[in-house]
């Protein structure tokens, strides 16, 4: 690969294995003596458990035991958890009911399990549990949020009375309402986030083995962050202590936050191999997967802008009621609550901000972080709102925004947030030019002589990613610290492995983090390799979402190269008996600086290890560790310009012309952060235009199988034009803000705005169907001959 | 997907045979629907026979007023054939846009007809050319053939052998895609023969499965021409409501192709 520093569209390192098929997934796991685990899992959506007969299924060929709820918690398993405490307004704690692994008495979301059956061969297994008689005795069910709340509505959890979970508020609600008294103008609108089913392309899945004399499990699993995976697994579910658990999330094949979690299945596996004395895989189907993989957004908001006479933004009020589904999930807690309304001030200076969030229970699929995980529903309110109220007072929407936005940095928000440095102005000039804003007139009329229907619409979107940091999650009730730690091992010969608790699946950091060792040491990419992924390998990590590997978790390694640097140059000053200040750094040795005089980084990683001649005192080796708590989130900023074309007719969408102007602070791999712009995007347009997690009344998942849930396809989405400027982050070494979630958050407002341009109709839900489109443009004809 | 047996028969009367002895079997043309339907657990035919390789039902023939497709044909060759593409060119391109290109090569005319979904391609193209099906034991018109959503006038043991399509003047189809899986909701197959005789069929849309629009056949009679139907609106009674469409949706739809067919027919 050679040297390829910071700014290289270095090649990705792992592809090879990859593309050749030699991934080694959880799957891949085979052991000896290895057991299948299937589950039996709730036809309904809320039920009481009558009884488990598995007398047939125990007589089935090959199958080893059929576990139930009742053995789970007889065996002291410990009830999930959710890791972020949230009091409501009152002072109250969040009402959180229990929630087992296998569900003993009553069923509450259509896919929980009752009972798992553990046999020789997967198809034993899942024969077997179809066998497993359960007899239910059915209660009403409710899978809507606000009917959730209603009068008479069926009760889920008896902690959690109405199903209100919390009744959370943040900001000033007082200043709020005094900016709407005097308001010159205010825009109101209630807008739906759709629910989401996450679809990462493998599905979850675990190995778990259980070995007898050592009294210690391996657990191999699909997990964004192993070391979470184990402390929950021991603190929790009472498993096993840390140090009698390992757990290895080998590759991943995508995760988008819904392998944050620890699902039950993981823990059933562990316990189940205890139980038959053999390793016990599970690997879910696309049906489980749709079913009890933790789903995204579902926010039902009411949200009021109020603008001064001057068109500047004077408040903003917003109610907004979240859907947890059936459970509390591990981070669920959080998404509706810090991970949302403090991003509610957008890329605006807004003086007053007052949000009231209820989080309800329904018996739906639990809700967790979804790519985005909050800033998505803040930031498509916010767009919304912004592009809506321009339309109302007559103003650009480009003009509108550019006049509310905050120009001083830092900037403390009234919900929470002080953005540290950013350039809105910047982002949103690249955006209009690259998709020529001032020929849309021409291009509008141009499509209307086609029969075709032109819109514009602008989402000038801002995120807060590397949640940090440690002591200020904490006093907003994190149970966790959000820091990253690294271990640099320069090994005798000079190459060098990283150790880091970041956990790629799917992100590149087999490349990227190579090259901040290579812009660093001036050493080939292909002498560094990068280890994560194993609670036995790495000494603890936090794992990757949020977009934190780089601003958290390559901090944390350059930290621990600070270390390696400092101890490398005290060795080569001592051996070239020159002052360690002379010593630089450069194209992979270490030099007297003004001398002919140099060692290579293998001769001083060499020394360190023969430690025939260190300086007095000093221990061999050269391997430090570090650990790296920011001071603040990072900003990642962008302004995202969508332009489409309806066919009025059909009520089809072509989206004709897309620009992201993104500034993430400083890029390690340009085409790897293309990469994540062009899949957040994609997610982003399929959440505006085709994705939808819809039930029935009862509970049944409509859109079960991709029949009737509409991923993305490549024919869905045009070719992107990708832009970004910068901006320094100041919060960490290397300036980095973060790149993950970015498409996913600014895109679907950018989509919408520019339909109901188009249609000249606001009034638009997403998915924005072919259907609904087609319906909503035939009201805005109607409006518009009126 | 539950245990089954499958066998590959060599011949039409191999098939029937095997079939004989299955305890409850079920015939295999390509499986775009019965495989992933096993896959799902929510069928469990003992014995699978698999058509897809018996040489007597493959291949299309130039028979000059009509051409003939054997029943274990896939997509791809229909969308490919020369002769189908000169000779009926609106069944090449219904044939080229069903499912995606594994689909395509995998699944067969004969399989497709036989479980007759109510949103496959190929049952407004029977219908629309007035084909004839032929099977191990008659034949049948293409509207004596289709009696409902997946349900056909076929015997449990009775095996569709080849299709044959009278060749028209002037033939198109155009469908609008559900967004999830692409299967049609509304598809509508526009025939006008040698004779001045017009038919028009659609797929996709009725809770039924294909019917025809007798008012637009009426209209294309009498003027073959996009804007003969583009005033026409569908009934949206009988046609099919979901997640993705509502019946007045499908109705508008149904509308729409059935112009953009005849603007493509020419």
């Amino acid at each position: 690969m050679g040297v390829e520093g910071i700014g290289a569209r270095a090649l990705r390192k792992e592809d090879k294995r990859f593309i050749t098929g030699k991934g080694r997934y959880t799957d891949d796991m085979v052991l000896p003596r290895m057991t299948y685990a299937a589950f039996v899992r709730s036809p309904h959506a809320h039920a009481k458990v009558v009884s488990i007969d598995a007398s047939a299924a125990l007589d089935m060929p090959g199958v080893e035991a059929v576990l139930t709820g009742e053995q789970l918690v007889g065996d002291g398993i410990g009830n999930l958890i959710c890791g972020w405490m949230i009091h409501s307004k009152d002072g109250s704690p969040m009402n959180m009911g229990a929630w087992r692994a296998l569900e003993p008495e009553i069923v509450r979301f259509v896919g929980q399990a009752v009972a798992v059956v553990i046999a020789d061969t997967q198809g034993q297994a899942r024969d077997a549990a179809d066998a497993v008689v359960v007899e239910y005795d059915e209660l009403p069910a409710v899978v809507d949020s606000i009917a959730a709340m209603g009068d008479g509505a069926p009760q889920l959890h008896p902690e959690a009375p109405n199903n209100l979970i919390y009744d959370w508020d943040i900001g000033d609600e007082a200043a709020t309402n005094a900016a709407f008294e005097n308001a010159a103008h205010v825009t109101r609108m209630d807008i739906h986030n759709n629910r989401l089913v996450p679809n990462p392309m493998e599905p979850r899945a675990a190995v778990a083995d259980y070995d007898t004399a050592e009294e210690h499990f391996t657990l191999y699993t699909t997990s964004q962050n192993p070391h979470v995976a184990r402390l929950v697994l021991s603190a929790f579910y009472n498993v096993a202590p840390e140090n009698k658990l390992r757990v290895i999330a080998p590759d991943v094949g995508g995760g988008f936050g819904s392998k944050i979690f620890i699902y039950p299945e993981e823990i059933v596996a562990l316990w189940a191999s205890k139980r038959v004395g053999r390793p016990v895989k599970w690997v879910s189907d696309r049906t489980e997967a749709f079913l009890t993989d933790a789903h995204g957004r579902d926010h039902h908001s009411t949200a009021e802008l109020a603008l001064d006479a001057d068109n500047k933004i004077t408040g903003f009020r917003v109610k907004t009621v979240a859907n947890l589904g059936a459970y509390m999930s591990l981070f669920s807690s959080s998404v509706p609550t810090y991970l949302y309304a403090t991003l509610l001030s957008g890329q605006y200076d807004i003086p007053a901000i007052h949000a009231n969030v209820k989080a309800v229970y329904t018996n739906t699929t639990p809700v967790d972080a979804y790519r985005g995980a909050g800033r998505p529903e803040a930031t498509f309110l916010v767009e919304r709102m912004m592009e809506t109220a321009a339309r109302e007072v007559g103003l650009s929407p480009a003009e509108f925004r550019r006049k509310n936005f905050v120009r001083s940095f830092p900037h403390q928000t009234p919900v929470i947030m002080c953005y540290d440095a950013g350039d809105y102005d910047a982002t949103l000039d690249a955006a209009l030019k690259a998709i020529d804003y001032d020929g849309f007139p021409a291009r509008k009329s141009e499509a209307a002589s086609r029969g075709k229907l032109r819109g514009m619409g602008l989402s000038c979107y801002i995120e807060a990613c590397g949640i940090a940091p440690s002591a200020a999650v904490g006093s907003l009730g994190a149970g966790v610290g959000l820091w990253e730690s690294a271990e640099v091992r320069v090994n005798p010969i000079g190459s060098i492995e990283v150790l880091t608790g970041s956990h790629s699946h799917g992100q590149g950091h087999e490349t990227t983090f190579a090259q901040l060792i290579s812009e660093r040491f001036g050493v080939d990419t292909d002498t560094v390799s990068i280890v994560h992924g194993d609670t036995d390998k790495v000494q603890f990590g936090m794992g990757t979402y949020g977009s934190r590997s780089g601003a958290v978790g390559m901090s944390a390694i350059v930290k621990a190269l600070d270390k390696v640097e400092a101890k490398a140059k005290k060795i080569a000053a001592h051996l070239m008996e020159a002052a360690e200040g002379d010593i630089q750094i450069e194209g992979g040795e270490l030099k007297v600086a003004g001398t002919d005089k140099k060692l290579t980084f293998t001769e001083v990683a060499l020394a360190a290890y023969t430690a025939h001649n260190l300086p007095e005192g000093m221990e061999p080796g050269l391997k430090e560790g570090a650990f790296y708590d920011p001071t603040n989130f990072t900003f990642p900023a962008g302004t995202y310009a969508c332009e489409v074309e309806i066919d009025p007719e059909t009520g089809k969408t072509e989206i004709v012309n897309f620009v992201a102007a993104d500034d993430f602070g400083k890029v390690i791999n340009p085409m790897i952060v293309e990469g994540q712009v062009h899949g957040g995007l994609t997610q982003g347009i399929g959440q505006a235009l085709l994705e939808n997690a819809a039930y029935d009344e009862s509970g049944q998942l409509l859109t079960g199988s991709y029949m009737d849930y509409t991923m993305p396809r490549a024919d869905d989405v045009p070719s992107y034009q990708l832009l970004t400027t910068e901006t320094i982050c100041p919060g960490n070494p290397l300036g980095m803000k973060g790149c993950g979630e970015a498409g996913a958050i600014g895109s679907p407002p950018a989509v919408i705005n520019a339909i109901t341009d188009a249609i000249n109709n606001n009034d638009l839900s997403m998915p924005a169907t072919p259907e609904r489109v087609w319906m909503a443009s035939r009201a805005g004809l109607q409006q518009a001959a009126e | 997907m539950y245990e089954t047996s499958y066998h590959r028969a060599g011949s039409v009367a191999d098939a029937s045979a095997l079939m004989a002895k299955a305890e409850d079997g079920k015939f295999l043309s390509g499986g775009q629907t019965l495989i992933p339907t096993m896959k799902q657990r929510l069928a469990a035919p003992t014995d699978l026979i698999d058509l897809r390789n018996i040489d007597e039902m493959k291949g299309i023939s130039d028979e000059g007023g009509s051409i003939t497709i054997g029943a274990a044909t896939t997509h791809s060759d229909v969308a490919t054939s020369d002769i189908v593409k000169s000779r009926i060119p609106g069944l090449a391109t219904l044939a080229a846009g069903i499912g995606d290109p594994a689909v395509r090569h995998m699944g067969t005319i004969g399989g497709s007809i036989a479980n007759n979904d109510p949103a496959a391609d190929y049952p407004s193209a029977l219908v629309a050319l007035g084909a004839t099906v032929k099977t191990n034991k008659r034949s049948l018109s293409a509207e004596e053939f289709f009696t409902g959503m997946f349900e056909t006038a076929l015997e449990e043991d009775e095996i569709v052998t080849s299709v044959s399509f009278p060749v028209p003047e002037k033939s198109a189809y155009a469908k609008y895609p559900n967004p999830a899986s692409r299967y049609a909701m509304a598809g509508v197959f526009v025939v006008k023969t040698g004779d001045g005789g017009v038919r028009v069929a659609v797929t996709g849309a009725g809770q039924d499965g294909v019917f025809r629009m007798g008012e637009m056949e009426n209209a294309l009679a009498g003027t073959w021409s996009p804007d003969a139907v583009a005033g026409i609106s569908v009934d949206a009674g009988g046609l099919l409501s979901d997640i993705h469409g509502s019946s007045e949706y499908r109705a508008n739809l149904v509308t729409v192709m059935a112009k953009r067919a005849v603007a493509a027919a020419g």
